[in-house]
């Protein structure tokens, strides 16, 4: 059995009286050799072409004889131009490239923004910040008109619908929630403890754990919680929607895909924020009673120390921000559903956005209530 | 074929000649595509076997699946472009992992396989921003990207506008005359049929069995069975030739 001896590719220009002979020989292959052209390049499209040395050959040959073509001056863009000699060439190649070149080249636009210089760019990012602020704005807006449709009874949503998502924001979030906040009541203890001891003062760590899990790390943690849980997965359902033309499908019914998507969120979250917020305290709390137990505060001393430190005030504040927050959370991962774009990746980058949106939105909701309440002296 | 306890087809006996061009039609919903993924060995048939020359494609280990696969081109449906890459990384992606090839080779090669289907120039594209038949197109370059021996295409034709759809058959006979591709379709547009199609095989929902295989000007016109003749003739049903 004999194995045909592999000869690298090569391109050799010549001139002769017709003009210009472009002689192809060797095998060109993919994973073959590099293909050697000799002579200097040429800018124009060759006459004709010699294959009498020409061994096998896959795609590698057809895409290099186009791309020498399109360099050829002027040849890309040419809508009009007649399609170069291709004689010579063997007739299955002709065919593949006259139907190559029977289309012009598109000239790709949206390149041109990544060379744009530094300013052009900052000016963009400017836009797009501002954009986002106002889609934020008008998106609050229609919500609140939405609520508006609900209060006065003309808003249209299935009642299920409201009933699926509270399920899903409220008992499916228990897991999670008590994990976190436990774990939260027990660092701050372990933290608290270590430099109260210092004083002799470690009963205080009960004051502690109490007192930052009702007004701060409660309804915070709850609240990066359901953005990440929650939040994502509202995203990613809207998103999904939008990619299947359900939201469109929708509208062409005449129904407010506000009504119908963001409102039973909205409710949910809303009504059910505030309930786990409560549910986080607790389990945090007991998460710092388990500390205090292992460092020789008894439960029961701890409880107490724990009602006489956290009051109403302290204990409302939290909760009060847990509907803020929910809300915030419900708007911005919903906006960010609809908002997104139609291909399956645009899913996935809404969903990083809603997350990022809500948790930024928190943390700067929190702030304000931070200093609203400094003022306020409570 | 079946997926669960639904059996989607059964007694299922063809042979696909090499260098041919072999269509799969039927209704909709028949299983065309399903057999398509049994084919290509995403699905594994409750029963039987798939030769492809003297190799059991069915009970061949997954590692001697695989390498053999790489011989295939796939068209799904949808374009099933990556959606996260331009146009042109979705063909380079599979050039640079077959073989060490160099950047230009690569560019050249990304530019004439897109040029084929009639979007030069459409490289820095991402498939969010062009049209559905233009994604179609783009799924039939990146199934190409390889040279493959036996190309498979799901519904190539559908949504593409009449020029580009004549322009596709063009280019499946010319890939089969250049390259000697054997090119297996999907579809049930029957003038591409009747242009491009050296065998075809029509599925028949109502026996979920193989109603006919031949050279479809001949089934359209000589058929035993009456719906094989009847999707032909586009739901008329002349009287059989028996020529």
């Amino acid at each position: 059995m004999t194995s045909r001896i592999s000869h690298p590719p090569a391109a050799n220009w010549q001139r002769d009286s017709d003009g210009l002979i472009l002689e192809l020989s060797g095998d060109w292959k993919r994973d073959g050799p590099t293909v050697n052209i000799t002579s200097a390049a040429t800018k124009i499209a060759p006459t004709r072409y010699q294959v009498e040395k020409l061994g096998s050959y896959d795609s590698t040959l057809p895409a290099f004889i186009l791309s020498l073509i399109r360099s050829a001056t002027g040849y890309a863009s040419a809508k009009d131009k007649p399609v170069p000699s291709l004689n010579g060439l063997p007739e299955s190649l002709q065919g593949l490239l006259t139907l190559a070149l029977s289309v012009p080249v598109e000239i790709a636009e949206q390149t041109a923004l990544q060379h744009a210089p530094g300013i052009l760019k900052l000016g963009n990012f400017t836009l797009q910040v501002w954009k986002s602020i106002h889609s934020l704005l008008d998106f609050t807006g229609q919500t609140i008109y939405a609520l508006g449709r609900l209060f006065t009874g003309k808003a249209q949503f299935r009642t299920t619908d409201l009933w699926m998502v509270i399920q899903q924001c409220g008992v499916q979030a228990l897991p999670i929630v008590s994990l976190i906040s436990f774990l939260i009541g027990l660092i701050l203890a372990f933290v608290g403890n270590v430099q109260l001891s210092n004083f002799g003062a470690n009963l205080f760590v009960a004051d502690l754990v109490g007192i930052a899990m009702v007004r701060e790390m409660g309804v915070v943690m709850t609240a990066i919680i359901m953005s990440g849980r929650t939040g994502a997965a509202f995203a990613a359902f809207i998103g999904s929607m939008k990619v299947n033309e359900e939201i469109d499908a929708l509208r062409t019914f005449g129904f407010s895909p506000f009504d119908f998507l963001v409102l039973p969120r909205l409710l949910a979250l809303v009504l059910m924020m505030p309930i786990l917020t409560i549910y986080a305290n607790v389990v945090g709390i007991l998460g710092g009673m388990l500390v205090g137990a292992c460092v020789g505060i008894p439960p029961i001393l701890y409880w107490t120390e724990t009602l006489a430190a956290v009051d109403l005030t302290n204990s409302s504040l939290g909760v009060m921000k847990s509907v803020f927050f929910g809300a915030a959370i419900a708007i911005c991962s919903c906006m960010e559903g609809l908002n997104a774009g139609t291909s399956s990746a645009a899913v996935g980058l809404a969903t990083t956005r809603a997350v990022v949106a809500s948790i930024t939105m928190v943390i700067v909701l929190d702030s304000a209530f931070a200093a609203i309440f400094t003022l306020l002296n409570i | 074929m079946s997926y669960g306890p639904l059996v989607v087809m059964h007694d299922l006996n063809f042979e696909i000649q090499d260098k041919e061009i072999f269509v799969i039609m039927g209704g909709s919903g028949c299983g065309k595509s399903t057999l398509l993924r049994h084919l290509i060995g995403l699905q594994e048939p409750t029963k039987g076997s798939i030769h492809y020359g003297e190799r059991n494609f069915t009970t061949s280990d997954p590692s001697e699946r695989k390498s053999f696969s790489k011989r295939f081109g796939v068209m799904y449906q949808s374009g099933a472009l990556w959606s996260s890459l331009t146009l042109g990384e979705n063909i380079s992606m599979p050039l640079e992992e077959s073989a060490k090839i160099s950047a230009k080779t690569v560019k050249e090669l990304v530019s004439y396989k897109l040029s084929l289907v009639g979007l030069s120039g459409y490289e820095d594209y991402y498939p969010a921003q062009i049209s559905g038949g233009m994604k179609k197109r783009a799924g039939i370059a990146r199934a190409m990207a390889l040279d493959p021996d036996i190309l498979f295409l799901d519904e190539p034709g559908a949504g593409l506008d009449p020029l580009n759809s004549r322009r596709l058959d063009d280019l499946i006979l010319r890939l089969r005359d250049s390259q000697g591709s054997t090119i297996i379709i999907v579809t049930h547009e029957l003038a591409s049929i009747f242009t491009i199609a050296n065998q075809a095989l029509f599925l028949d929902t109502a026996t979920r069995t193989q109603g006919a295989v031949g050279n479809p000007n001949e089934l359209r016109d000589h058929s035993a069975n009456p719906t094989v003749r009847l999707f032909l003739n586009r739901g008329e049903l002349p009287p059989r030739s028996h020529e």
